[in-house]
């Protein structure tokens, strides 16, 4: 079962995201049976739920960050348009130049300036960074970082705030043009207002690419996400399962499970 | 319990102060940390090395660490008791405490700049420019002159090559520890720990019996042996070093689409260069102050040899041993400025190596 939207007012130039049946484990214990969900071309789509539910195990098997951990498996499939990224036709590196991620904590490489932050993704690939400063421009501009670094791009990553920061590293993913970004709770360690400009960005990223967020905070979800997935351990020790998914307005406003509706309006989680 | 309006009454706090009052911008004297804090323990202190001192000259007894450990003995004791009688005994075990860091931190970093001033002021006698330029060939022992351009250019070559060999080896090491962490890992780790116990006589007489009994002792060979010494001393240390390297820089890189190896490339290992540089430097300031293997392998000479691949080349540690044990006064000095321009050498190696590590990161703005 999946929930791919037609949402034919908008043009589509990135690309749909589909898992099917994910499951996961750490050595063996189950971390989450079973998650099938459709991510639709330009849109948002957040996975909430209370913290352990496989929220960030889930958004990590989309671009094979998962397998990075070592006791680590995983069953079921990712299709990237209608290419199984674990079908062995793509290597894990490609996979994740298609599919960018952005972390909880912004992590700009500490001995690059911005400008090598941004072109970080061709320096790992290989490719040569001279040149590139339209392609710099374009990105910082994308991040909604550009006005205020303009002056410093060979200033060090490190000394920005820790938005900035943040939003760099979205500038960074962006340089690789990638078909998905995915966000593990990008702004869990901001404050209020780079959070706000954060989530403008998103606002403005997603008619370019599918983005997937994960975030514990409501509004946020609300706000951002045209689609949304709850994920949830039901007993200790279970594996985490998606309990329901669709339109946002529809899971904040009318939701059809009882567990959703509870946690959506702050009675438990 | 009080109404609403008393607490927001409460709320409104009026110092008699003015905005533009000069007071307001007095800062607070906070004190410093309470470890930090010496006031009032000097004449405590003072009076116990004096009592100490007092009570040796009357008692008339003899010992300078009888005299050290008396004298610390009565400071403490005046301290405890002169700040407890004004605030306690809580603060005055404080105090104690704190005279004691102080005393320890003095202790230590005297001890060494003594040694630097001792090395220094033995050291400078003989010290000029023909000692570096002159070696020792054709110098009778009672002869004043001589020098040791044939040993710094022994020390210089034999470990550059050591070092031109064991750093790459001992950063790929580190590498290949905690960045690829493969198989073997745990068997390669429980070697190179073990190898940093090793005896730098057992590496001399390894290369010795390889190589020297058959070659003949030559630069190269001492080198061969210095490296035995440093890699496990540079690995321990450069694996600590990328141990710092938080995680998720590795994870941003990988989330890039990067290979491994362009991640330890292009983001771990330039992140964790200054640290690495100090790991190089340890390994250095080892072999540099290594004699025993570099006489089983070296030999040492009186004449200058600046080919290292062949005949027997001296070296600073080979030389000052074989000065000091030649036992006239000359030798003896000419021995004592050699060990001095070797804790120069050291010296002038990790203040560089310090300048370079952080100028690199400080032009970065960090």
């Amino acid at each position: 079962m999946t929930a791919v939207l037609d949402l034919t007012t908008t043009t589509r130039t990135s690309s749909t995201l589909r898992a099917e049946n994910l499951s996961a484990w750490f050595g063996k214990r189950k971390v989450l049976e079973r998650c099938s969900l459709g991510m639709a071309a330009n849109t948002v789509t957040a996975l909430i739920g209370p913290s352990g539910c496989g929220k960030s195990t889930f958004i990590r098997m989309l671009n094979r960050m998962h397998e990075l951990v070592p006791s680590a498996q995983m069953a079921g499939s990712v299709y990237l348009d209608d290419t199984d990224i674990y079908g062995g036709g793509l290597t894990a590196p490609e996979v994740r130049r298609e599919i960018g991620m952005v972390f909880q904590k912004p992590n700009p490489f500490p001995s690059m300036s911005i400008r090598q932050n941004v072109l970080a993704g061709l320096a790992l690939s290989g490719t040569r960074t001279s040149g590139h400063d339209e392609l710099v421009e374009r990105c910082l501009r994308g991040a909604g970082l550009w006005n205020e670094v303009k002056d410093r791009l060979n200033d060090n990553g490190a000394g920005l705030s820790g938005g900035q920061q943040q939003r760099l590293c979205i500038a960074r993913a962006l340089a690789l043009k990638p078909k998905v970004l995915l966000m593990d709770e990008p702004c869990s360690a901001l404050d209020p207002i780079s959070t706000r400009v954060i989530e403008q960005t998103i606002a403005e990223l997603a008619a370019e690419v599918t983005i997937v967020i994960v975030t514990h905070n409501m509004q946020q979800a609300q706000r951002v996400s045209n689609t949304c997935a709850f994920f949830l351990v039901e007993d200790y020790g279970q594996p985490g399962r998606i309990v329901e998914f669709g339109i946002t307005t529809d899971m904040f406003g009318n939701p059809t499970d009882q567990r959703t509706a509870d946690y959506v309006s702050g009675r438990f989680g | 319990m009080s109404s609403a309006t008393d607490v927001s009454t409460q709320m409104n706090i009026d110092s008699g102060l003015t905005a533009d009052d000069p007071r307001l911008d007095i800062p607070r004297n906070l004190g410093g940390s309470q470890l930090q804090n010496l006031d009032g323990l000097l004449l405590p202190i003072v009076s116990g090395i004096a009592v100490s001192l007092l009570a040796r000259f009357v008692l008339d007894w003899d010992g300078l660490m009888s005299t050290v450990v008396v004298a610390v003995i009565a400071a403490m004791a005046f301290v405890w008791v002169g700040t407890r009688e004004r605030s306690g005994s809580l603060v005055a075990t404080n105090s104690v405490v704190t005279a004691l860091v102080w005393l320890s931190g003095t202790v230590a970093i005297g001890a060494i700049v003594w040694m630097l001033v001792f090395v220094i002021e033995k050291g400078s006698k003989r010290f000029g420019l023909s000692y570096f330029t002159h070696d020792m060939a054709k110098v009778g022992p009672l002869d004043p002159g001589g020098g040791v351009l044939h040993s710094i250019v022994g020390t210089l070559e034999q470990v550059g090559i050591a070092a031109t060999f064991s750093i790459p080896i001992s950063v790929l090491t580190a590498v290949y520890l905690h960045e690829i962490r493969g198989r073997i890992s745990t068997v390669v780790r429980f070697i190179v720990n073990a190898m940093t116990g090793l005896p730098s006589i057992v590496s001399g007489l390894v290369v010795y019996a390889l190589w020297v009994s058959g070659h003949g002792y030559s630069g190269a060979a001492a080198a061969a042996a210095l490296t035995i010494l440093m890699i496990p001393t540079v690995t321990r240390t450069a694996e600590e070093i990328l141990r710092t390297i938080p995680d998720h820089y590795r994870e941003g890189a990988l989330a890039l689409g990067a290979q491994r190896w362009r991640v330890v490339v292009k983001v771990v290992l330039p992140a964790a260069r200054s640290g690495l540089i100090t790991a190089t430097i340890l390994g250095v300031a080892r072999a540099i102050g290594e004699t025993a293997p570099v006489r089983l392998t070296a030999l040492g000479t009186q004449a200058f040899n600046g080919n290292p691949f062949k005949d027997p080349q001296s070296n600073l540690t080979t030389f000052v041993w074989d000065q000091v044990r030649s036992g006239n006064a000359v030798q003896i000095e000419r021995a004592w400025t050699g060990a001095m321009v070797l804790v120069v050498m050291v010296l002038v190696l990790f203040t560089a190596a310090r300048f370079v590590s952080s100028r690199g990161s400080s032009s970065k703005g960090r």
